[in-house]
């Protein structure tokens, strides 16, 4: 069991590793949410409501790029380069490569809501969070979520050339939608239908109510509820469609 | 180096191998062994099943239909025994490009049991140079043998190199040659393809020519040009200066025909040869006939591709 955990820990370390030495993925996953909120609390530094917003919002983005979007463009480029395959042929067991790759994302997470939450506080005066039980419990099955969708992601994305435009294809309208930025309940109908839909509108829904306006968990049990289904959802396609070596020919 | 005759069991061992893709049969019954210690080479044009088969081996692919053993194990299941006891260099497989030759090997010793020693493998492989200069800056050689160095690190009883020399310059596969010879030498048992007659000639203690996913013979590089067709071509330039050339079985008999007809005449035998058919002519012989084969079916195979899907 030990010797299970020594191997993760030691494929975790590489792989953060290669994170921080490739500038272009660490500006991706960690930056640019930074900059939004930088740019974002600035332009709304005169109106609490609108930043009491965009903290929960751009924290739910930073679950967001961490997780569905960096997994599925590394999974992709580690498939297509053959890095997947050269490691399924060593003793390294799947599932231990997995972990690591997930324990590598969810680093990513922590280390991005701790600055988001903290220039909530220390900055935009949201205080801190109201509920950390609740705080935890959404992070939590907003990661498994939007990882397992963005493994699934990739099963969809042909060749790393095309993984930006099908990573930024979703995820743009979806921060948008969501109301990463503004409030999505003053959105026009149907666009806040289609809102409705998408789990990060309802993680967004429970980030805010533990960290800006502790309003009770029991109330927000139906958010979790959405961010779960699609959990589920996500797990089953990225088990299915999990492959091992790019699609040739 | 000469296999060590089986007294035990024999590293690799396949039965009638299958593998199909839809209704493109990229492998067709195939049948061989690999002993202990073995240089083994399925030799064989591109699209022949070499890589499909080896990828069976190696535990990528399921099988069709058929019997495989790799070390006594079925690599079907992909079992961690096995892996841990088995090098692979793949025909083509990309590492991460923001670490070394030297942290990867380091990395790579951590998967496996019993690893070799990291700077003797670095070493070996020829990577002492450029151990510290990031993967995406290595040229085509160095990449090439930093998957040798990966696929030895764990210390394996098999090896198994897919074209490993493919694309390099003289000089190169020189080096690579030199370190198949070296894992030879340390007693591992190696399965390799290739499409260069002269790197199976040079490195195989025996080889299958393979075609369509057929094996069309197998042999010592040697005697597979004796033994496939076991005929002498003897030749000369006659009067005109034309060049004659015959085969036969028996040369002597008509080497003496010749040289008494000559002396008869008093004349010489301009340019007499006699040679016996070398793996090339004995390849080209054998792949042809299969492509004669394959034109006259009725129902030619479609050309089969090496990738799958």
């Amino acid at each position: 069991m030990s010797a299970a955990i020594a191997l993760t820990w030691r494929q975790y370390r590489l792989e953060r590793r290669m994170f921080w030495r490739n500038p272009s993925a660490a500006f991706f996953n960690f930056v640019l949410p930074l900059l939004f909120l930088g740019l974002f609390g600035a332009i709304f530094s005169g109106s609490q409501e609108d930043l009491d917003i965009i903290v929960p919002g751009i924290a739910g983005m930073s679950i967001m790029t961490t997780t569905f979007v960096a997994l599925a463009m590394n999974l992709v480029f580690l498939r297509e380069q053959g890095v997947l395959k050269r490691l399924r042929g060593t003793p390294l067991p799947s599932g231990n490569y997995l972990a690591a790759l997930a324990g590598h994302a969810v680093t990513n997470t922590a280390i991005q809501l701790t600055i988001v939450i903290g220039a909530g506080a220390l900055l935009f005066g949201v205080g801190l969070p109201h509920d950390w039980l609740m705080l935890v419990t959404f992070v939590a099955a907003g990661v498994i979520c939007l990882a397992s969708l963005g493994v699934a992601l990739s099963h969809a994305i042909p060749n790393f050339d095309s993984a930006p435009a099908y990573t930024n294809a979703i995820f743009l309208p979806v921060i948008v939608l969501s109301g990463v930025f503004y409030d999505a309940e003053n959105a026009p109908t149907v666009l806040r239908d289609i809102a409705q839909a998408l789990p990060l509108t309802h993680l967004i829904d429970g980030l805010s109510a533990a960290i800006v306006t502790g309003a009770s968990f029991a109330d927000h049990l139906d958010d979790l509820a959405v961010v779960l289904i699609w959990a589920a959802l996500g797990i089953v396609l990225a088990v299915r469609g999990f492959s091992w070596e790019a699609r040739r020919g | 180096m000469i296999p060590t005759v089986d007294t035990a069991a024999p590293a690799i061992l396949v039965r009638d191998l299958h593998k199909s893709y839809g209704n493109v049969h990229a492998v067709q019954g195939l049948d061989f062994e690999v002993a202990s210690g073995e240089v083994f080479g399925l030799l064989g044009p591109n699209g022949a099943g070499k890589t499909t088969t080896v990828e069976v081996l190696e535990g990528y692919r399921r099988r069709t239909s058929g019997i495989v053993s790799v070390l006594g194990h079925d690599p079907g299941g992909r079992p961690r025994a096995l892996r841990e006891r088995v090098g692979i260099v793949l025909q083509s497989s990309g590492i991460y490009r923001h670490a070394t030759p030297l942290e990867l090997v380091s990395h790579w010793a951590g998967l496996y049991p019993s690893p070799r020693d990291v700077d003797e493998v670095i070493a070996l492989a020829g990577l002492g140079d450029c151990q510290d200069v990031l993967t995406r800056r290595l040229s085509g050689g160095q990449s090439r043998r930093l998957d040798f160095a990966l696929a030895l690190i764990g210390d394996p009883e098999l090896i198994f190199l897919d074209e490993p020399t493919t694309g390099f310059d003289p000089a190169a596969r020189r080096a690579a040659w030199d370190t198949i010879r070296a894992l030879a030498d340390l007693g591992k048992t190696v399965l390799l393809t290739t499409h260069y007659l002269d790197e199976a000639q040079a490195l195989c203690d025996r080889v299958a020519i393979v075609k369509d996913g057929r094996i069309l013979a197998v042999g010592a590089p040697a005697e597979l040009g004796v033994g496939a067709s076991s005929r002498y071509r003897v030749a000369w330039r006659d009067e005109s200066g034309e060049v004659v050339s015959r085969e036969t079985d028996d040369p002597t008999a008509l080497l003496h025909q010749l040289t008494s007809a000559a002396l008869a005449r008093g004349t010489g035998l301009a340019d007499l040869s006699v040679s016996r058919p070398s793996l090339e002519d004995v390849y080209l012989e054998l792949t042809a006939e299969a492509v004669a084969e394959a034109v006259g079916a009725v129902e030619a195979e479609p050309e089969v591709e090496e990738a799958p899907r």
